[in-house]
């Protein structure tokens, strides 16, 4: 066993380490999938998908079945290179972002550095899905779909960095271990709560999730930018907007809730608590909230947010300079 | 080697494995799909989706300017959202020197984005379309 020198084991350790952070986020998106149908339909009233396998447990397995058994239909009017890579790049970039997030003092897949813009960029190449999906399929409701959800995924990524500096600010760094160690006497939740804000509801517009969710409007737009999409390349768009909400779930906790830091339990158990509770909240959102109207969004990411989180970054750095 | 530069290789190793295999989880689902899926003809089928409506023209049609406006007022705050975050880092190092500059950058930003309102930039619709609230 000559070849299998420490640093081997090291890589192969942390390598399959990361294929378990990935598999386990895929499958958390997908989960969510038939959690979320199952929470709408007990704040509706209703039951919701409870047929397959006991208690509906087994409905994600149909769904996939289905998913990738249906035909995979490219339009002859659709620009066929754009029209495959928009899904692609949908699921990729989210899933990429996982990358930067320390799930527990022992699990992370990178340490970066620069690991908050890392997230930023990627939330950035996100946009580009949208617009490619929409424009190759070669159709009106698609079109503007796309057109409306990149304006409004740029109008919120403005402040979304925005919202973010405050906490850099504090911690110091970009590096969200760092982040997480800045938090072992005070969540920055409590400091940041604007900050928290902010990030919360541009989290929730950047993935096109309710009450944010004006680009796919099912009653005007017909399902918005994936309306010629069929097959897995519509179940990437999919399973990408939940891979969203867990990303930015994560995120949320890792930056404003002490990401695993917490008292009794270990910290893997803290992290996923956390985490849960956010799923749980974007789904609430969605069941609770109607959906508001295009201009009015658009102005209040401006009018209000923008401004709000300069303000708030300013006062941060005021009182840090004061008190250190 | 020693402990550091043996975990940093580790490290590199599982970011590169990390990409490669989201990559190949994409193409996975993207090929299988096309690969399983059945095949079928159908004599409306290559018309674009317009809620059963025959389409008139094609969908490589001009769009509001006000998207474009939004696109040229994002790259002008987003960058300077970017000298911010260079900021926000380097906080405590630049001192009150550096919070002086950045207070006089976010009020010409804030100043900037009152002109904008104003101008009527940032409403979705012109004034006379404007509905009542």
């Amino acid at each position: 066993m000559n070849w299998l020198s420490p640093t081997l084991v090291e890589a192969l350790i942390a390598m399959s380490k990361a294929l378990v952070i990935l598999l386990a986020a895929v499958l958390l998106g997908a989960v969510m999938t038939v959690v979320e149908r199952r929470l709408l339909g007990l704040w509706q009233d209703r039951h919701g998908p409870n047929r397959v396998g006991p208690f509906g447990s087994l409905q994600l397995v149909a769904d996939m079945i289905k998913i990738f058994f249906k035909e995979d239909w490219i339009p002859p009017f659709a620009d066929r290179p754009l029209f495959v890579l928009a899904p692609a790049i949908a699921m990729a970039s989210l899933l990429l972002s996982f990358m930067v997030i320390p799930i527990t003092p022992g699990w992370g897949v990178a340490d970066l550095h620069i690991g908050l813009l890392f997230f930023l960029a990627m939330a950035g190449i996100n946009v580009y899905a949208v617009l490619f999906g929409g424009w190759s399929s070669g159709n009106k409701y698609a079109l503007i779909g796309a057109m409306r959800a990149s304006a409004q995924t740029l109008s919120y990524e403005v402040f979304m960095g925005l919202s973010l500096m405050g906490v850099v600010a504090m911690a110091d760094s970009f590096n969200l271990r760092e982040i997480v160690n800045a938090q072992t006497t005070v969540w920055f939740v409590i400091p940041q709560f604007f900050g928290f804000c902010t990030f919360l509801i541009a989290g929730i517009a950047v993935t096109h999730r309710h009450p944010f969710d004006q680009p796919e409007a099912e009653q005007e737009l017909a399902d918005g930018y994936h309306i010629e999409y069929s097959s897995m390349k519509f179940g990437m768009f999919f399973i990408g907007e939940y891979v969203g909400m867990v990303l930015i779930s994560a995120l949320i906790v890792t930056l404003f809730f002490g990401g695993w830091h917490g008292p009794l339990l270990p910290p893997i158990v803290w992290f996923m608590l956390k985490t849960a509770v956010f799923l749980v909240l974007f789904v609430l959102l969605r069941a609770a909230l109607p959906r508001p109207r295009y201009d009015r969004v658009m102005s209040f990411g401006w009018k209000i947010c923008l401004p709000l989180t300069l303000i708030n970054l300013l006062v941060t750095g005021a009182v840090i300079l004061i008190v250190g | 080697m020693n402990e550091e530069t043996s975990g940093l290789v580790a490290q590199y190793w599982a970011i590169g494995f990390f990409v490669f295999a989201v990559l190949a989880l994409c193409t996975f689902m993207i090929v299988a799909a096309s690969l399983l899926g059945g095949r079928s003809q159908g004599r409306s089928k290559t018309l674009p989706y317009e809620s059963g409506i025959l389409g008139t023209g094609s969908a490589r049609q001009r769009y509001s300017v006000k998207f474009y406006l939004v696109a040229m007022l994002f790259v002008i705050f987003d960058i300077e959202a970017v000298f911010l975050f260079a900021w926000a880092v380097s906080l405590r190092e630049v001192g009150w020197t550096g919070f002086l500059g950045a207070a006089v950058f976010i009020f010409i930003l804030l100043a900037g984005l009152v002109y904008d309102t104003r101008v009527g930039a940032l409403d979705w619709a012109p004034k006379g379309r404007t509905p009542r609230p």
